[in-house]
């Protein structure tokens, strides 16, 4: 009995980690039935992989047996891996036990697909009533919508998670094609949508009526497979963007692929992780989110692909001087958050603290501003007078000398002389 | 001219209403317990005067709002001896202004008591994410803990509103004290351990008797969530400090 649940864990935990999001934050969820569970909104990660990824959710298949045979992924029907799969109620146990521990924020359940998406979804619907119904638990969680699986069930599983996610998997239709073709990015946005519909309807009654179930209130999430196909990070980012606008979704995810197959279509066995590029991309997700940016002001038909060497940010501001340098203690919020060097946190404070005089660099380093990289791109109170006008190549050069990649060592294929 | 107090809150507010009484020009604030009596410097022993310290927290919270009444709070649970200069300071400096001056970042107080308060609820946030219970066979969830700043006052309600339906106890060993919930509310314990006793991982004959069993399923599930390819040790110090392994289950060796 012991071994048999420790195979199964290890199984069905080991299959579902390509799947990148580990998010529990946007949860509501009040424990206001002494019950076991209370969400935290900003989320908890409870510890870290060594690959140095948050652990926040207790993320399993409830089986990896799957009809389908997508390329890309290591339960496909024609991998010969070790099959498994949970009961509810050792779903229920595990996840009840876990958080009691304090190991955990919640459950993350998605599943293969095993006879049809009905009957996936059937059963996995059956685990959060159980668990929200009979153990009173208000814990997170992140459940896969099961693409193809009945609008009721779907809409009826909406009332008991936190998260809904469906992978668009590749950044294109195309790269779709050649890896699946049984699959398409319109099985996708239907239940996409769907949901979406639903969270909007919800929240519209809610308006009106006081006592209304909540419907996915974390939202909605995707991810997409980065490196598998040729894509250009402009088709990658705007495919994330146009998602982003169209169905409001909370996060768009990028996963580097792991190769796990000796599939032609697709890098070998070995090949390293794009990790660099995964990071580049993450970047001007938030860049889009969270600093104001339009996604066509990053990337363009110029600039189809993102600086491997620099981040996104200060690749725009040295194809951008003519907006530059950029006064402190004058400039509005928005542009002070462009300035290479100072994020959102330090922006607020520039501009809660210039009301009581003007700012100095002592001032500004001490807030946390990376003055070295932003002294190229701002003036303050006591900037030192300069008469020279730096080329955007030379600034780039300058900060490029000081400062060292964390990606150098593993990236350089470079062969090293002395 | 140092003012000496018994490093207390009450304390603390008390030495800001004696400065206002006696406004005796600069002064500097150090707990009886880092004090160290100097041949030129005058000192005055600030007597706690909890009508005092009343008056000068009702005071504050004319002032500034929740946000800095929670900054200075966690300030204060840092514990660290600068700390109780800077919120000597960081009183006079509200008091002697208009509302609002909080948030003048350019400010060394300010920004100091922005700094502490960040790294005590960094702390905070570590506990409520790091403190791994464990089930014993009286059915209490036991978790001993030592972190660098006084947090259990700040992880209280999390936990009360989490475990509602589960007893818990949560024990500081370097401060000695700890919190117990009792399925009604929560209260301050202090515990004598004999010297035999093992306070963090108490043996397996206390032990609920499947909490080996999830333990082990809990390390396996760790493992299995890795990816080996994407291997970066850097990163995962970066985020689970070596100083924090000894709370985690996954961390120790089966």
């Amino acid at each position: 009995m012991f071994d048999r649940i420790r195979e199964k864990l290890n199984i069905l935990a080991d299959a579902a980690k390509y799947d990148v999001s580990c998010s529990s934050s946007g949860g509501t969820r009040k424990n206001d039935n002494k019950g076991l569970g209370d969400s935290h909104a900003s989320g908890i990660c409870h510890t870290y992989t060594e690959d140095g990824r948050c652990v926040s959710l207790l993320k399993i298949l409830l089986t990896n047996h799957c009809i389908y045979d997508c390329a890309f992924c290591v339960s496909r029907k024609s991998n010969d891996v070790k099959r498994a799969a949970f009961t509810v109620d050792e779903v229920v146990e595990l996840t009840m036990n876990f958080y009691r521990r304090n190991y955990i924020e919640g459950l993350f359940l998605s599943s293969g697909i095993f006879k049809n998406a009905d009957f996936t979804m059937e059963r996995l619907l059956l685990v959060v009533k159980k668990l929200r119904l009979e153990q009173r638990y208000n814990g997170y969680i992140h459940l896969k919508t099961i693409p193809g699986a009945s609008d009721e069930l779907i809409k009826e599983a909406g009332l008991y998670a936190d998260r809904m996610s469906i992978n668009l998997e590749m950044p294109t239709e195309a790269g779709l094609k050649l890896l699946a073709p049984e699959k398409s990015h319109a099985d996708v946005i239907k239940p996409l949508s769907f949901v979406q519909n639903n969270i909007v309807q919800f929240a519209a009654d809610k308006k009106l009526i006081k006592h209304i179930p909540k419907f996915v209130p974390a939202g909605q999430s995707t991810q997409m497979v980065i490196g598998a196909t040729p894509e250009s990070d402009k088709e990658v980012m705007y495919t994330a963007n146009a998602f982003y606008k169209k169905f409001s979704l909370k996060r768009v995810y990028y996963s580097g692929y792991v190769p796990i197959s000796n599939d032609s279509r697709m890098p070998i066995l070995g090949t390293q992780p794009p990790l660099l590029r995964e990071n580049r991309l993450y970047q001007t997700d938030w860049l889009m989110r969270f600093y104001g940016f339009k996604v066509q002001e990053i990337l363009n038909d110029a600039n189809p692909n993102l600086d491997v060497d620099i981040d996104p940010k200060l690749s725009w501001a040295i194809r951008n001087m003519q907006h530059f340098p950029v006064d402190i203690n004058k400039a509005d919020y928005a542009m002070i958050l462009r300035i290479p060097g100072i994020g959102v946190m330090s922006a607020k404070k520039i501009v809660q603290a210039r009301k009581f005089g003007k700012l100095r660099i002592d001032q500004l380093k001490k807030i946390g501003v990376a003055y070295n990289r932003a002294r190229y791109f701002m003036i303050c109170a006591d900037s030192p007078y300069q008469l020279k006008d730096y080329q955007g190549t030379q600034i780039k050069a300058f900060i490029l000398a000081e400062s060292q990649s964390k990606y150098l060592k593993t990236d350089s294929n470079q062969l090293i002389l002395f | 001219m140092t003012y000496i107090f018994d490093g207390s809150m009450p304390g603390l507010l008390t030495a800001v209403f004696e400065w206002f009484e006696r406004k005796p020009g600069k002064v500097v604030l150090k707990s009886i317990e880092i004090f160290q009596p100097e041949a030129f410097a005058e000192s005055f022993t600030v007597i706690t005067d909890h009508q005092k310290a009343d008056r000068v927290w009702a005071g504050l919270r004319k002032k500034v709002n929740q946000e800095w009444l929670r900054k200075f709070y966690c300030s204060y649970l840092s514990e660290i001896p600068a700390a109780y200069n800077h919120l000597f300071h960081f009183c006079l400096y509200t008091f002697k202004n208009a509302p609002g001056a909080e948030s003048n970042y350019g400010n060394e107080h300010v920004m100091a008591l922005s700094k502490y308060a960040k790294s005590v609820e960094r702390e905070k946030h570590r506990m409520e994410a790091f403190i791994r219970f464990q089930k014993t066979s009286d059915s209490i969830f036991y978790s001993a803990i030592d972190p660098d700043f006084n947090v259990l006052p700040l992880i209280l309600i999390h936990f009360k509103n989490r475990y509602a339906d589960q007893q818990w106890i949560i024990y500081d060993l370097k401060r000695k004290y700890g919190l117990y919930y009792n399925l009604k509310e929560v209260e301050e314990v202090t515990m004598s351990f004999t010297d035999q006793m093992n306070k963090k991982n108490p043996d397996a004959v206390f032990m609920d008797e499947k909490e080996e069993l999830y333990a082990v399923l809990w390390k396996d599930y760790f493992k299995s969530a890795n990816i080996i390819a994407r291997k970066n040790t850097k990163l995962h110090l970066q985020h689970v400090p070596k100083r924090y392994w000894k709370y985690l289950t996954e961390k120790q060796s089966s």
